[in-house]
């Protein structure tokens, strides 16, 4: 009998409504500045119930009650290829994030392509990153979609399992998206010109046929489809571009084809700060220990503080690694940015609201906020610190790691 | 440390026999005796003692005449004096491992090729260098890439400016310049054209093979008549020297199999080595403190990246820190940038590691492994001034490297423009080309 009320209680304990009592509370809402001794209550159902000062907020009787020096909102990835990229880097078995048979491939879903289980989801999500933006890598001129997933999702059995499916068309201009064809970096812009007069012309016999039953409407085509929501503004153009001339080029494109687009990379996107604020386009910059060679190596770590400084929305990303380490973490890159006078609470919005606003999802994640999704990191210590501790992730609710690593 | 043994430290007599001849060209006119610079009020981390609040080092030179508390060290009459108020003073850096500076070795003709010199392929002008200044890093160890079984042998450097890869070397006694072998096992060295082996069976062998010769060159070369000229052969030569205990071996190991197979070539051979990278360090830590083999490793943040590196931890050095092996760190340049080497630190605390300890295997542990801990790795009276101010405590993410001095000559200084440039980065801080042969870009 008492062996029955001990697991019943424990039972009870694994499903219970989690309470944070934190010391300090990043919410990241209003000034970004944080709010000591406070409590966030989670909802049964994933979504957050109450934040407020411990003094105002009472934990109800059966919530399991985790404390921290510091919480912040569950880290966002706003731009990574894990799950597509595996931990072997082992070509044909899990390296899926670039597909080189040709240099426009629009259609490729990220969806059909992650794999949650790769232990370096594991690895993320146990470090406070509760959110990734990602899918296909840069390396060709159009490598494929990227999508929004939480790391606690194992296996895509629908779109729901998703945040977003297609969240954005990887695009990649400069050195690294060059081959055979396009060899240079004139006749990528011209291919991917084309690309986009041949998709216009596309929507615009799907129209024709629409407004006149006489009219034969156009064959399926997956790429053309894709590219016609990128014109629609349906789905953001991520376009990696680290040269200042790349990125100026993406400016061009944008000017011309009215597309939604993401600056992702822009390692000298300090030398065109006024023509990224005019075109009021945000960037998900490169990781601040990102290697600084080919087109990357004018990079400097001060640019997300240079960024900041000319009121250019911005995120960070863990980006893309050929090697080791075969992913990175991106609130260690915020960490370094801060080292480099990005203030404290800017570098984790950068990998929390400000990451999610860029990705569309400020109404559900990036903030803590009643109604908003549950997913919460709890640290010992200041999170930008290396010698911190993760030592508790919550997703939408539920205790996903308790590592304390 | 008690306060009186310090002071006692600070009154050790000046230059008790340097290990090694600086090559560094002198700036001090002949005749007139070096100057004297004290920097007082700074935090300083000697690492042969415990961290010292208030602190004064004072330097003559290109050498360390005192360190201890402001109180117990007395400033010489004539010395400049330096406020380090609110700054800490760490020693030199010593990065083990590196790739800077365009280094290559080996050719892929063969996978043993003993006789190269990667001193023949140094650019002292590659801007990684500054960079690796700009991180505090004064020494290195520059080795050819993990493709090869043996590589070529390496170079230790001291990042003084120069004109030539001379101007940084290193003299020993015997005239010759320090320097290492490196050799590697595991899948870098495996590949699926010969000579090159195919497996890990054939790529032992490979090895024992070579040293089996060399052991037999040397016995040649001992007993050969000296009246008569001797031919001498390049690539044994110098397996003859690491049989002779005169080179240490750097071995890039990762697998727990291949750590062991390090050991068994080390017991067979009874050469020095060092064991690097050692992803797998965790699993047979034990094996390795019975060998007394030290391990000079390296924190990613995260694993993977090749199968070897799919089982890498960040408790590799707590771990061997528990059993007393001698530990360092290095950046394995590309892979960290020599600007991040600081942090190596704080992810060895992160994981376990004594704050003494994770200090220590960026500086002390370091000049051990190269044999030159008799005149680096600390701050004490008689060795070489080495030593880098920091904006604060070195294991927090905020600190910045402010200056870094080699031989008591200021090579990085944060404050002037142009090494701002390659501290931060930005337009013009590239043009640093590709290490050769590094496996990151086979």
């Amino acid at each position: 009998m008492f062996k029955i009320i001990f697991f019943l209680a424990l039972a009870a304990i694994a499903h219970a409504q989690i309470a944070v009592k934190a010391d300090l509370l990043f919410t990241m809402t209003g000034d970004l500045k944080p709010i000591k001794n406070a409590v966030v209550l989670c909802g049964p159902d994933g979504k957050i119930q109450t934040v407020g000062p411990a003094s105002q907020v009472k934990i109800p009787g059966g919530y399991q009650i985790l404390t921290a020096k510091v919480a912040t909102p569950g880290i966002i990835d706003a731009h990574s290829t894990v799950g597509l990229s595996g931990i072997l880097n082992s070509p044909k078995h899990d390296q899926e994030q670039l597909e080189k048979s040709a240099p426009i491939q629009p259609e490729l879903r990220a969806i059909d392509a992650y794999n949650g289980r790769d232990p370096l989801v594991k690895w993320l999500r146990d470090l406070g990153v509760t959110t990734v933006h990602t899918g296909h890598a840069p390396g060709t001129l159009i490598s494929g979609q990227l999508m929004v997933v939480k790391t606690n999702v194992p296996s895509i059995t629908s779109v729901k399992d998703t945040l977003i499916p297609t969240s954005a068309i990887a695009a990649t201009l400069g050195s690294k998206g060059l081959g055979k064809s396009p060899g240079t970096r004139a006749k990528a812009i011209a291919m991917l010109r084309a690309e986009f007069l041949k998709a216009r012309a596309h929507a615009r016999k799907i129209e024709d046929a629409e407004d006149d039953e006489e009219k034969e409407r156009p064959a399926a085509n997956l790429k053309m489809k894709t590219l016609v929501d990128v014109l629609n503004k349906k789905t953001p153009l991520l376009i990696n571009a680290q040269r200042h001339q790349d990125i100026a080029a993406a400016l061009r494109l944008r000017e011309e084809f009215g597309f939604d687009l993401i600056l992702d990379g822009a390692a000298e996107s300090y030398l065109l700060l006024d023509e990224i604020k005019a075109a009021k386009v945000p960037i998900i910059i490169h990781p601040t220990m990102g290697r600084p060679f080919g087109d990357m190596e004018n990079m400097t770590f001060t640019l997300a503080t240079q960024l900041h400084k000319a009121g250019i929305p911005f995120a960070f990303q863990s980006g893309y690694e050929t090697y080791v380490p075969k992913t990175r973490v991106v609130h260690f890159e915020a960490a370094l940015a801060a080292a480099y006078g990005l203030p404290q609470e800017v570098a984790l919005a950068a990998c929390t609201i400000h990451s999610a606003k860029i990705l569309g999802l400020e109404d559900k994640i990036g903030s803590l906020e009643k109604g908003k999704h549950a997913d919460l990191a709890l640290f010992d210590g200041d999170p930008l610190e290396t010698t911190t501790h993760t030592t508790h992730v919550i997703i939408d609710g539920r205790l996903v790691s308790s590592t304390a690593k | 440390m008690h306060p009186r043994k310090l002071l006692a430290l600070a009154l050790v007599p000046l230059l008790a026999l340097p290990f090694f001849i600086s090559t560094a060209q002198e700036t001090v006119a002949p005749g007139s005796p070096p100057p004297l610079r004290a920097f007082i009020n700074a935090t300083i981390y000697p690492v042969s003692g415990p961290k010292i609040e208030n602190a004064t080092l004072v330097i003559q030179g290109d050498t360390i005449l005192a360190v201890g508390p402001s109180d117990l060290v007395t400033i010489p009459a004539g010395a400049e004096q330096i406020d380090a108020a609110g700054k800490t003073i760490i020693p030199g850096l010593v990065c083990t491992h590196s790739h800077i500076g365009s280094v290559a070795g080996a050719d892929s003709t063969s996978p043993i090729q003993p006789e190269v010199r990667v001193l023949d392929s140094i650019d002292v002008r590659d801007t990684s260098i500054n960079k690796a200044r700009a991180g505090g890093i004064t020494t290195v160890n520059l080795m050819s890439g993990s493709g090869h079984l043996l590589s070529g042998q390496t170079i230790y450097l001291k990042l003084r400016k120069g004109n030539t890869v001379e101007d940084l070397s290193i003299k020993l006694p015997d005239g010759s310049l320090a320097y290492g072998v490196k050799m590697a096992n595991g899948t870098n060295s495996i590949r699926d054209n010969g000579p090159f082996p195919g497996t890990r069976g054939k790529s032992a062998a490979l090895v024992r093979q070579k040293f089996l010769d060399a052991q037999a060159y040397l016995k040649k070369r001992n007993e050969a008549d000296p009246e008569k000229p001797f031919e001498r052969d390049l690539a044994l030569e110098t397996l003859a020297d690491i049989l002779e205990g005169k080179r240490t071996v750097h071995h890039h190991t990762h697998r727990h199999d291949d750590i062991l197979t390090v050991l068994r070539l080390k017991e067979e051979f009874g050469f020095k080595v060092v064991l690097h990278h050692v992803s797998e360090a965790w699993k047979v830590a034990d094996e390795i403190a019975a060998a007394k083999v030290p391990c000079s490793i390296i924190f990613l943040d995260s694993p993977g990246g090749k199968l070897e590196a799919r089982d890498f931890e960040w408790r590799n050095g707590v771990e061997l820190e528990k059993r007393g092996v001698l530990t360092a760190f290095h950046t394995d340049d590309p892979i960290n940038d020599s600007r991040w080497f600081l942090r190596n630190a704080a992810v060895g605390v992160r994981a376990g590691m004594s704050r003494e300890k994770a200090l220590e295997a960026l500086t002390l542990a370091g000049a051990k492994m190269l044999d030159l801990d008799q005149s680096i790795g600390s701050l004490e009276p008689g060795k070489q001034a080495d030593f880098v101010l920091l904006s604060g405590d070195p294991f927090s993410i905020y600190t910045r490297v402010l200056e870094t001095h080699i031989e008591g000559q200021q090579v990085f200084d944060l404050e002037n423009s142009q090494d701002r440039l390659f501290a931060e980065g930005g337009y013009g801080a590239g043009h640093n080309r590709q290490a050769k042969g590094c496996c990151f870009y086979r």
